[in-house]
């Protein structure tokens, strides 16, 4: 067998490095790029009913004018476990992790909404 | 004469010889490398991966893959880890890396070598590991904002090893 001349790094392994080094900058831009959620913001007819950390564990009467509304807190997430509203959209929305995610129940006037530590990226919400 | 159910005599061929030697020399280099501080739990250089590219480049993956799970298994034994989370993980990798490879070696040898080799296995290995962490040993999302330091280890080992492995090589094409 005759010896082969070849360099260490052959031209395929610069666009494997290359490749690599793109899903590592990637891979982290991703990973450490998202703002956690922190606080939960509880409304009632449009007005913020209270601002509660999402570390707290911790479940919340929120009276509305059909009743109350069952808001529950546990470690960093938050959920309407109850509601008197009809068609439980809001509970069947389940647990809410993400900065931005809300969970809204009509009729009855109350929300929920997860903020992290940047501000929002639009001024507010009506409906 | 009939042969003996009970007096089996197993000669190791050429090729056992053979991989037999390497996986020795893989577990040494595990045992070494197992002596070393690690900066941060799992990330290690993993030496011994140096070995599993050079039967892979000289002999095949057949070869390969039995220098490296007779590493993982005879490692685990000699540094009492056999059977533990450690051990898993470890064989865990093994098997992706494996599997990356057994698809990474039809690559035109004239345009990638050992360090692309070298780079795929060591991002299989971690992928492999921090997959079944998830599934099993820590089963939360958190664990993704580890991941990048994770794989950027697997960059810059991964380049090194393959670096290693290239300059053996090119000293010594044959074993």
């Amino acid at each position: 067998m005759s010896k082969t001349e070849w360099r260490l790094l052959q031209p395929g392994d610069w666009l494997t490095a290359a490749l690599g080094a793109t899903l590592v900058a990637l891979l982290a831009w991703l990973a450490w790029n998202t703002d956690a959620a922190t606080h939960v913001r509880i409304y009632q007819s449009g007005k913020l009913f209270a601002e509660l950390d999402l570390m707290a564990h911790r479940t919340m009467q929120v009276p509305g004018p059909l009743g109350d509304t069952t808001v529950e807190i546990a470690q960093g997430r938050a959920r309407i476990a109850a509601d008197p509203s009809p068609r439980q959209y809001c509970v069947k929305a389940g647990w809410l992790t993400e900065t931005g995610q809300t969970a809204i129940c009509l009729p009855n006037r109350t929300s929920i909404e997860l903020t992290g530590s940047r501000a929002r990226a639009y001024d507010s919400l009506s409906y | 004469m009939t042969a003996s159910a009970t007096d089996r005599v197993v000669t190791a061929g050429v090729d056992d010889l053979r991989i037999a030697r390497y996986a020795a020399l893989a577990i040494m280099l595990g045992v070494v490398e197992a002596g070393f501080p690690s900066p941060l739990p799992g990330v290690k250089p993993g030496i011994a991966n140096i070995v599993t590219l050079l039967v892979l480049w000289r002999h095949g993956w057949r070869d390969a893959a039995w220098v490296s799970l007779l590493r993982i298994f005879g490692g685990a034994l000699v540094l009492g880890g056999f059977l533990s989370p450690g051990f898993a993980l470890s064989l865990c990798g093994g098997i992706v890396s494996l599997a990356a490879l057994a698809a990474a070696q039809y690559l035109q040898r004239r345009w990638f070598g050992p360090v692309s080799l070298s780079l795929i296995a060591a991002f299989a290995h971690i992928a492999g590991q921090l997959g079944l962490a998830r599934l099993w040993l820590i089963p939360d999302n958190g664990l993704i904002r580890l991941a990048p330091v994770f794989f950027g280890a697997a960059l810059v080992f991964g380049l090194a090893n393959g670096l290693i492995c290239a300059r053996l090589l090119k000293e010594h094409p044959t074993p």
